[in-house]
């Protein structure tokens, strides 16, 4: 017998067989948003980590008189209780980085399973999830977490859970038009047709589809989370004084803006480039996103 | 004196500057229909679309001329070519309902074409026009029709009315690309006798782009034969079909199904190199059972074999007086014997409050290849998916051996899940983007037989050797893989699950006509050796021809006429099967 197959090597090259969405991670490398983000990123989550080894200082010990400008024991000047600006700043950026981190993935976790339920449903549960989740839509994300911060109290457990909650219904949207999208694809009928269970049809034939468009998803919905989380510490629902906040070290020393403008620039800045970062690798991975059929890439 | 003249054509990518078309001389005669013909990838449509001085997205018409009626397109003239378009030279596209304009009515979309090039003085004057175009294509020029939307039209009328904006400004040239591609034969029959009259009355000469040599060998007076960016053959069309002095035509035509003839379909191994792959000397080459190392030095240059009949082979002369030898398929084989493994009786499906199958029956006999046949919306699909259980309303009895079927899906005893598998029509969907082809097989394989590792990669490289590929495809993403290629893995898929009975839907639809063949006989050869039953539902009688032993024809959701393909395509008793029978192109007048 003939084949059209026999002679597919010479067109097929050296065998590729990495996941979709680790080529599309690959393929955004190259664009010069994601290398730009991935820089800002790294640098603030760097400096977040390991920025308490190397503060002078003790978050709460006092070096001088309050609003001191920049000195030699104080290279960005001291805060409204005279304590060390750069010391604080190295301190502070945990809790955002950290409790943003874990929202979103809490957040984008919880809305894949939405989503994929009521775009698999297609039945009343479907409209139950996506009710339920229109009510959610219906706050602004950071009403919604106030509320409920401050009926239950500023606790950081709270905090992620709450803001992963205000994003999953974003996500579950997208999720669930993706799934409805690939439920009617012949290689989901094609599993239904022999009886493959529908949880492992969720998880083989119609999961490892939506990773590339949540991965984008994830990136912003981080953007989100930072701002949200350093929102909150601003308003006082955070990290508790005298702990060192990026959010909450912008709100204590607002009032002395004109005396030390380091006070509050610093904190700014780093919340500033770290969302601007996300921002950018979410910008360079979706310009390069391969779609569902395997088209796409450059755009 | 030629209407068109195009010399030296050449289109390349604009990144690497391989060409796509290259060498490409022709010219197009008064009232004629010259048909370009070749696979997908040929470079047809870029040949289509550099008549109207337009090169697709990446590509660039890189040298050659093209002059139609005196005027230039390629190199484009100074003052743009709004000019030439539509006057000089006109376009009916593939897919009538994407080219028109879903919320303009169709008169309206007509006459925005004569106000573009400034013809008709007045509003009146123009839709005095419209009215003789729309009679010229042979539609309705009453108000209520001028007054209908696209969606409310027919594929048919659809291409008709393209057709008259196409002919609106009196063109000289019609580039027509594959415009009954997604026609059903009897309306392509219609469309395809408007267009010889429209080409015969006005003198316009056509440029008839397609993939299908049926079509042609009832249409045009000349051919071309376009393949990896070059013409390999062309002429007058009697000596193209009768003495085809290029191993490609030649092999083209074994590969086609004819509704005159039970033809064994012959596949071309091997694939259409793209442009970056494309070898020194004869492209065709590596694919050519009859090239001599003479094939390797530098492009052939065309021979001239009669007046106007060239071909670019170095084996021309030899070839052109070698008749063209066309295989028979064995004989149907003879089942009426045999135990019905899968019968349907009463059958009726409702989709909502329409009824589209109305009390179909049929009988599947063990080791027999049954085609359904029939123009869309016949309901053969809907039947085959009913068997599976795909409809949501279903009434009537299916019975597959001892077990009568539920109507859903969702409580199939396993037995029939597993003995009857059903192969979708679109390769392009019917594999999982995100998954690699040995996963792909080994989920069927380990639902159910519960085999993983070393066994289960035995049988999905056994599965894959069977369809004939090679066991290095399991680490493949389907995108890595050709169409046919893709069709082939969806039937591996089916045959790791040790199957009785194939359901295939339109399966070779999507597919080149050689890939097509690869595909027929690969069915063929699996119904012959594991005695597998087949349900063949398709729209191409020929294909009937070459594959089925018995064959059933549905009409508007009712069984028209069941019997012996030989039979029922010979002579057949109901009106329908005959105009259809007649509509369809034979490759022979």
């Amino acid at each position: 017998m003939s084949l059209d197959a026999v002679s597919s090597s010479s067109r097929l090259g050296p065998m590729r067989t990495r996941p979709v969405w680790v080529q599309s991670l690959q393929r955004s490398l190259r664009t010069r948003q994601m290398q730009a983000g991935l820089v800002l990123t790294i640098a603030i989550v760097l400096l977040a980590i390991f920025g308490p080894l190397f503060a002078a200082h003790s978050d709460s010990a006092f070096v001088g008189i309050p609003f001191s400008a920049p000195s030699g024991s104080a290279p960005l000047g001291t805060d409204f209780l005279g304590r060390d600006v750069l010391s604080r700043v190295l301190d502070g950026g945990r809790s955002v980085v950290m409790l943003s981190l874990a929202a979103t993935a809490l957040g984008v976790a919880l809305g894949v399973i939405v989503g994929l339920l009521a775009g698999y449903s297609r039945s009343v549960l479907d409209d139950l999830l996506m009710g339920a989740s229109d009510i959610v839509l219906a706050f602004p994300q950071i009403v919604l977490v106030l509320l409920f911060v401050s009926i239950l109290g500023p606790k950081l457990w709270l905090i992620v859970l709450v803001v992963a909650l205000s994003h999953s219904p974003r996500v579950a949207r997208l999720a669930r038009s993706v799934t409805l999208e690939l439920i009617n694809r012949e290689f989901v009928e094609s599993a239904v047709l022999i009886g493959i269970p529908r949880r492992r049809i969720l998880r083989q034939e119609i999961l490892p589809n939506l990773t590339t468009p949540l991965l984008v998803e994830f990136g912003l919905r981080l953007t989100w989370s930072i701002g949200i989380i350093a929102g909150l510490s601003f308003l006082g629902y955070g990290i508790q004084p005298p702990n060192a906040d990026w959010g909450l070290m912008i709100n204590e020393n607002r009032q002395g803006l004109t005396l030390q403008v380091w006070s509050v620039a610093a904190p700014i800045l780093c919340v500033f480039l770290f969302t601007i970062g996300t921002n950018l690798m979410t910008e360079g991975l979706s310009r390069t996103l391969v779609g569902i059929d395997g088209r796409g890439g450059e755009r | 004196m030629s209407v068109a003249e195009v010399t030296d054509l050449r289109v390349e990518l604009t990144g690497t500057g391989a060409y796509v078309v290259d060498g490409i001389n022709f010219s197009l005669e008064a009232g004629e229909v010259t048909a370009l013909v070749g696979e997908s990838g040929s470079g047809k449509t870029t040949i289509g679309m550099s008549m109207l001085g337009e090169a697709r997205r990446g590509a660039r018409i890189a040298s050659g001329s093209i002059r139609i009626a005196g005027e230039d397109v390629v190199p484009a003239p100074r003052e743009g070519l709004q000019g030439v378009r539509g006057r000089v030279v006109a376009y009916v596209p593939q897919d009538p309902a994407a080219a028109l304009n879903p919320a303009m009515r169709v008169g309206a979309q007509i006459s925005e074409a004569l106000a573009a090039h400034g013809i008709g003085r007045s509003k009146t004057a123009r839709a005095e026009r419209v009215r003789e175009l729309l009679t010229e294509v042979k539609l309705a020029s009453d108000d209520d029709f001028l007054a209908r939307y696209p969606h409310q039209l027919s594929g048919g009328q659809q291409q008709r009315v393209c057709m008259a904006i196409a002919i609106s400004c009196e063109p000289r040239v019609l580039v027509l690309d594959e415009p009954t591609t997604g026609l059903d034969v009897t309306t392509q029959a219609h469309v395809l006798r408007t267009l010889s009259q429209l080409v015969n009355a006005r003198g316009i000469s056509a440029l008839y782009v397609t993939h299908d040599l049926a079509v042609v060998a009832n249409l045009a007076q000349r051919v071309m034969v376009l393949y990896s960016g070059r013409v390999v053959e062309s002429g007058p069309r009697a000596a193209v079909f009768a003495h085809p002095a290029h191993p490609y035509t030649r092999r083209l035509l074994a590969a086609i199904p004819d509704v005159a003839m039970r033809r064994q379909l012959e596949s071309i191994p091997g694939h259409a190199p793209s442009p970056s792959e494309r070898l020194t000397g004869c492209s065709f080459r590596p694919r050519c059972k009859l090239s001599v190392p003479a094939c390797e030095h530098g492009v052939p240059e065309p021979v001239e074999l009669a007046r106007d009949h060239l071909s670019r082979c170095v084996r021309a002369h030899e070839l052109v007086d070698e008749p063209a030898e066309l295989a028979l398929a064995p004989p149907p084989a003879t089942t009426s014997l045999s135990p019905t493994i899968l019968a349907a009786r009463d059958v009726d499906v409702h989709f909502g409050d329409r009824q589209v199958l109305h009390s179909a029956s049929f009988e599947l006999r063990v080791g027999e290849c049954l085609a359904l046949v029939g123009e869309s919306g016949s309901g053969k699909t809907t039947l085959s998916r009913a068997v599976v259980g795909l409809t949501p309303s279903r009434t009537g009895e299916i019975r597959y051996r001892d077990h009568v079927l539920p109507s859903t899906n969702r409580n199939y005893p396993t037995a029939a899940r597993q003995a009857i598998q059903y192969i979708f029509q679109s390769p392009y969907n019917a594999l999982n983007p995100r998954r690699q082809v040995g996963a792909i097989l080994g989920a069927a394989l380990e639902h159910f037989f519960d085999v993983k590792g070393i066994e289960a990669r035995k049988r999905i490289v056994g599965a894959l050797e069977r369809v004939a590929l090679p066991a290095r495809t399991t680490g493949m993403y389907p995108a890595q893989l050709s169409g046919g290629e893709r069709q082939r893995v969806a039937i591996a898929r089916a045959l790791v699950c040790r199957p009785e009975i194939l359901l295939c839907d339109e399966i070779t639809s999507a597919l080149d006509v050689s890939v097509q063949a690869s595909i027929v006989s690969l069915l063929r050869e699996l119904q012959r050796e594991e005695h597998l039953s087949l349900l063949f539902v398709t729209h191409n009688i020929g294909l009937v021809r070459s594959i089925a032993d018995r064959v059933m024809v549905m009409n508007q959701g009712r069984v028209v006429e069941t019997g012996a393909s030989q039979d029922v395509l010979d002579a057949p008793t109901e009106e329908y099967t005959r105009t259809l029978v007649a509509d369809t192109p034979a490759l022979r007048a």
